[in-house]
């Protein structure tokens, strides 16, 4: 692979806390490496703007590789910037070349509140787990791991919309902000698995009451969210989630 | 002399043994009893969740934005458990004399006894919780091998093994926290354990968006706040992960046992440059398919294609034929580290090695096209077929390497090095996970108790939820106990008050130094001493230096320390800047550590010590226990020990060949 | 659960969407059947009907009790799409709050499918007209000319000549067609998404119904379309 360095000009979000008003920055940054990631490239700026007395870009950011979900920058009109099924901190500066312009913004949607700068407050995804996505089983209470079979490509579709990171990608590329796609990857995780099925009907439920609450919109299907997850979740755990809602909804006795 | 605790009686059965016997707290007891937990990782967050179960009021605190972030999270490869499902002759014991022997019989027999004999549970647990394990076709869990053993006991879920029982641990706790059993804190940061009367009581944390300082009281504290391989700078750690919590409880009186026991893991992308900010593991389970491999000719420029299978050093296969690439990490990062040494290295930096996926492709392309029925299948038909294979095995993984290096490694060799991955020491513990501080206790990485020298692939997982699920709610019984009758102690106790009034003067006394120096890079110069002086080989002169350089680096640190903003804001430079002094500080007692304990053993190589051949070479006659350290004063600790005994297994030259 | 709160969660408002749509579907499968009868008159089949199998077809409509019971649940439907779809957009589009600088755009959705909203106001202004030009003159005002058919024994409004008036004024055409790939576009979106919404998760199918989507929106809005076309050229015409 062929290194280069780069000289680039950075837009950024800069916003004091949650009560202030923000506005873009611009920053010049030169000599980076097409080796470097994204944020390592943001590490340069920050350390830069520490010595010269200024506050450092806040961001979120904690495994540097791309399980934990923390980072989230919108990075020139996308989420995770421009490499399919990659997070911000996977994503290395071989994407850009020298003269670019990069704007940089946070997640936007009502249900993430701006904490400071780049950083969101993405606490309603652990509200909407709290209301239900889980299996309640006290520790102690397992049987035999193999004493339910479960079908390989059940226990696959299931991995993989567990596989999601609660990064909020989906919802900051949504035009309705709609966290279905986060909602329908859990509900999907344990709805497909036998041991989900006896709170299948409750957990679809209040999840989707506690969306409501937490101001995140309705699909619509554009299926902007999928084209952006970084773990390749499919917009058809939302379809999955519906059929559960309506067979809950009208099953339901109260 | 330290008490372990250990009960009496055979091994087998101490553990039965003494959960027949520990004392109980009744259900209405518990709900007047407080438990602080520092951390939601595996160990955190199951152990908050179980506690929850039981009863107890639990506050859970984590820095990050949300339990889920916590660094379990990015474990790739696997957990141990001794459930046979492959009737391959797995059991109990093997589980444990793997592990031992793994840890160069540096590790407490009677713990290790323990996690073996309930990691079978928690593979039922974490599938009860819905943990989608890979299955086979029938439907059964899998299994895969993991480097130190001969059997395949390690259960997974594709590359994403820590994240998927993670998920599990913390779908718990958010069932306990809905319930109101758990209070969770997070973006929170224990800056301080408060003592009352000898026994921990309660921390003072700080809320990280406003700044603000809380006070927090339990009638335990538990610490599940990960390893600290970060005071290496590089490491696979998050960026996040710290030793703060810990480091507060030993300056508080808890000794820190093995701190130099570091693992270095052989499969990590290699660095690239200055800018670099942490490195990435590949899992260990790539070792299950790829061929570790340098050319025979030193300075060979050649690229890895073109170089013929017969000018190729397959080192760890002609070095270990038994184990072969599947030799614990420190045996085969070590046997890395020679091959560079030696100027066999490859790649631009010639600090790394390859690992090879080309014959696994040929050989799993020639079982799919035989499993199609096909036959006469030309060789690019076999690759594509091994190549969906190694997909479909490790598609994340090889991903993952392609994002970074921009190489696409199913048809050039992945380029690895070894990396700072796991600490295997931390806070001495006795049987019951309690530290030296009455009330304190240590669970997961943080602790020091089962892994020896050395902690063995898949096994991380394995106690960082033993201790969680398994352990702590039965040993921490045996302490509230006693504690029934202690009320609820006001934080307005001069001991908090005294407590925070310390954690704000240090915080003042950070943002005042007003230097020139940013934190990152004290911490950076840190990481460089440690890694040259302290990493994959020591040697007496180098650990002298590093500990002379350490402490000038320390007096750098708070004299010219630079950090903007303010306190009562949201401040991730204050934050870094707390966590890089204490890493300082214990990056001192790792050196001390290493330099007193003049053996090698597991991932502590000392030059001096070594066999004619290069292996790790032990002297149990004088190393035959664990080194507790306790904190007295500025750069002094004394040395505490802890005899190790083995009843059951016996103690020889560790052999892989 | 309860009827109010399951029909307007999050995804109960999107049902009612759904449900409404594919209602509406259906209602276009019937209207552009029975429209479609105009075609007899072109040159190749009989140019001589002049349009009495769509007259008469029209009168049996206008005639027949369920059908105008059916009627009603049609504007029923079509007001509950239209007020629920813009209950809808206002409430996706307070979700946002702060918009951002440089947005997504096609990079990860259709534009039409983030357009919904505006195409069913397209289509909805283009309903205003074509109610008031033929509907209203046949069942409010009954002010069309009659045509008396099989032997004077059968007498019904003559739709077909309104029709052909109408379609008269180029400008009227050219409404009427953008009408039509307003709805194309609004259908190609809708009526997968219809599906999804009420539970279709299944690939296969998804797949299938993708294809029945496309197939269906241009096939309608391409015949409803060339009526309006045919007769202003007078392939189709009342003589």
């Amino acid at each position: 692979m062929e290194h280069y360095t780069m000289n680039l000009t950075l837009k950024v979000w800069r916003q004091a806390n949650n009560k202030s008003e923000g506005r873009f920055e611009t920053y010049q940054v030169n000599g980076i490496s097409s080796e470097m990631s994204f944020l390592e490239m943001f590490d340069i700026l920050n350390e830069r703007l520490v010595i010269e007395g200024k506050d450092p870009i806040a961001f979120d950011h904690d495994c540097r590789e791309g399980i934990c979900g923390m980072c989230s920058m919108h990075i020139n009109g996308r989420p995770h910037g421009p490499w399919h099924a990659t997070t911000t901190c996977q994503l290395h500066m071989r994407a850009f070349k020298d003269g670019d312009t990069i704007v940089v913004e946070p997640w936007r949607a009502v249900g993430f509140p701006v904490i400071k700068d780049l950083i969101t407050d993405r606490s309603a995804f652990d509200r909407i787990v709290q209301a239900g996505g889980f299996i309640s089983i006290n520790t102690g209470n397992a049987v035999d791991g193999n004493s339910i079979p479960i079908e390989k490509a059940k226990a696959d579709a299931s991995f993989a919309a567990a596989a999601c990171i609660a990064c909020g990608a989906c919802v900051a590329a949504c035009k309705n902000a709609s966290a279905s796609l986060f909602l329908s990857a859990k509900i999907a995780h344990l709805g497909l698995l036998p041991q989900g099925q006896p709170e299948r009907k409750d957990r679809v439920l209040s999840m989707i009451a506690q969306m409501d609450k937490e101001q995140f919109g309705s699909c619509t299907f554009t299926g902007a969210c999928e084209a952006v997850c970084p773990k390749e979740i499919s917009i058809t755990n939302i379809s999955r989630m519906n059929k559960d809602y309506l067979m809950a909804g009208l099953s339901s006795e109260k | 002399m330290l008490d372990a605790k250990i009960p009496e009686g055979p091994l087998d059965d101490k553990w039965e043994d003494y959960k027949g016997h520990v004392k109980l707290v009744n259900p209405s007891n518990k709900r007047r009893l407080e438990i602080i937990v520092i951390g939601s990782g595996l160990a955190g967050a199951s152990a908050a969740a179980s506690l929850g179960e039981l009863g107890y009021k639990v506050k859970c605190f984590c820095f990050q934005d949300s339990p889920r972030r916590a660094h379990s999270i990015a474990a790739q490869g696997g957990i141990n458990a001794a459930k046979n499902y492959q009737n391959d002759g797995d059991s109990v014991f093997r589980l444990f004399y793997d592990t031992v022997k793994g840890g160069d019989y540096r590790s407490r027999e009677a713990n290790v006894h323990r996690l073996a004999e309930v990691s079978a549970h928690i593979i039922d647990q974490c599938v009860a919780q819905g943990v989608p394990f890979a299955r086979e076709y029938g439907g059964l869990l899998s299994n895969r091998s993991f480097g130190g053993t001969q059997v395949q006991r390690t259960f997974y879920a594709a590359g994403q093994t820590g994240q998927q029982l993670l998920i599990g641990a913390y779908q718990a706790l958010e069932r306990q926290i809905a319930l109101g059993n758990v209070a969770m804190y997070t973006r929170h940061e224990m800056l301080e354990l408060v003592m009352i009367d000898g026994k921990a009581r309660g921390i003072i944390a700080r809320n990280l968006i406003s700044g603000e300082l809380e006070r927090h009281f339990g009638h335990a504290v538990l610490l599940c706040s990960g390893g600290y391989g970060n005071v290496f700078y590089l490491s696979t750690n998050a960026m996040g992960s710290n030793t703060t919590a810990i480091w507060k409880a030993h300056k508080k009186g808890a000794y820190f046992g093995n701190p130099c026991y570091t693992q270095i893991h052989p499969t990590c992308i290699p660095v690239t440059g200055e800018h670099q900010s942490k490195l990435t593991l590949m899992s260990e389970s790539l070792r299950n398919d790829g061929r570790i491999w340098v050319p025979k000719k030193k300075g060979d420029n050649r690229k890895p294609n073109e170089i013929p299978a017969e000018e190729r050093d397959y080192y760890l296969e002609r070095r270990y034929p038994a184990y072969g690439n599947l030799v614990p990490r420190d045996v085969a990062s070590r046997a890395a580290k020679e091959r560079c040494d030696a100027g066999y290295g490859v790649g631009t930096s010639k600090q790394a090695v390859y690992l090879d996926f080309a014959s696994a492709i040929e050989r799993y392309g020639h079982v799919e096209a035989s499993k199609r029925g096909l036959s006469n299948v030309d060789a690019d038909t076999i690759i594509t077929f091994g190549k969906e294979v190694i997909k479909e095995k490790y598609g994340n993984l090889f991903d993952m390497y392609e994002k970074i290096t921009g190489e696409n490694p199913y048809v050039v060799p992945m380029r690895i090095y070894p990396a700072v991955h796991y600490t295997m020491g931390g806070l001495w513990v006795d049987y019951e996970l309690m530290t030296t501080i009455q009330g304190l206790y240590a669970l997961g990485e943080c602790n020091f108790s089962d892994h020896g020298a050395n902690r063995l692939g898949a096994s991380a997982l394995m106690q960082g939820l033993a201790d969680g699920y398994f352990v702590i709610p039965y040993t921490i019984g045996n302490y509230l106990a006693n504690e029934i009758g202690t009320a609820v102690i006001p934080t307005s106790h001069p001991a908090f008050v005294d407590a925070e009034a310390a954690v704000k003067e240090r915080l003042e006394t950070l943002m005042n130094i007003k230097g020139n120096q940013t934190a990152e890079s004290f911490h950076k110069r840190l990481g460089k001493i440690m890694w040259d002086k302290c990493g994959m080989a020591r040697n007496a002169q180098g650990l002298q230096e590093a500990i002379t350089e350490i402490q000038q680096l320390k007096k750098e640190f708070w004299s010219d320390l630079k950090i903007s903003g303010a306190i009562k804001d949201f401040n991730p430079e204050l934050d870094k800047a707390g966590r890089v002094a204490d890493f300082i500080e214990l990056g001192e007692l790792i050196c001390k550590d290493a330099l007193q304990r003049a053996e090698s053993c597991g991932g502590h190589f000392r030059e001096e010590s070594q066999t004619e051949e290069g292996e790790a070479l032990r002297h149990d006659a004088e190393f035959m226990y664990v080194s507790a350290w306790e904190y007295v004063g500025d750069h002094k600790w004394e040395l505490h020990k802890e005899e190790l005994e083995y009843e059951v297994v016996k103690p020889t030259q560790r052999s892989y060949k | 659960m309860k009827w109010s709160y399951f029909f307007t969660s999050a995804i109960g408002k999107k049902i009612v969407m759904a449900l409404t749509g594919l209602f509406l579907i259906s209602f276009l499968i019937v209207h552009v059947g029975l429209n479609s009868c105009i075609f007899y008159d072109l040159r190749w089949f009989d140019p001589t009907d002049n349009g009495e199998m769509f007259n008469k077809a029209a009168h049996f409509m206008g005639s027949a009790l369920v059908i105008r019971i059916m009627e009603i649940g049609l504007f029923l439907f079509i007001i509950v799409h239209i007020v629920q779809g813009y209950v809808l957009e206002a409430k996706n589009l307070s979700k946002r709050g702060q918009g951002y600088n440089v947005s997504l755009g096609n990079r990860g959705s259709k534009w039409y499918s983030r357009s919904m909203a505006i195409l069913g106001t397209l289509i909805f202004l283009f309903l205003i007209m074509h109610i008031s030009h033929f509907w209203v003159p046949s069942r409010i005002t009954s002010n069309l000319q009659e045509v008396t058919y099989n032997k004077g024994t059968v007498k019904v409004h003559n739709l077909f000549l309104r029709m052909f008036e109408v379609f008269q004024n180029p400008i009227v055409v050219i409404l009427y067609v953008l009408g039509c790939i307003s709805l194309a576009y609004h259908l190609v979106h809708g009526f997968t998404s219809a599906f999804r919404t009420m539970g279709v998760y299944n690939k296969k199918y998804l797949a299938m119904l993708n294809s029945i989507g496309y197939g269906f929106s241009i096939l309608v809005c391409t015949l409803f379309a060339l009526m309006p076309i045919s007769m202003y050229f007078h392939w189709v015409s009342p003589n």
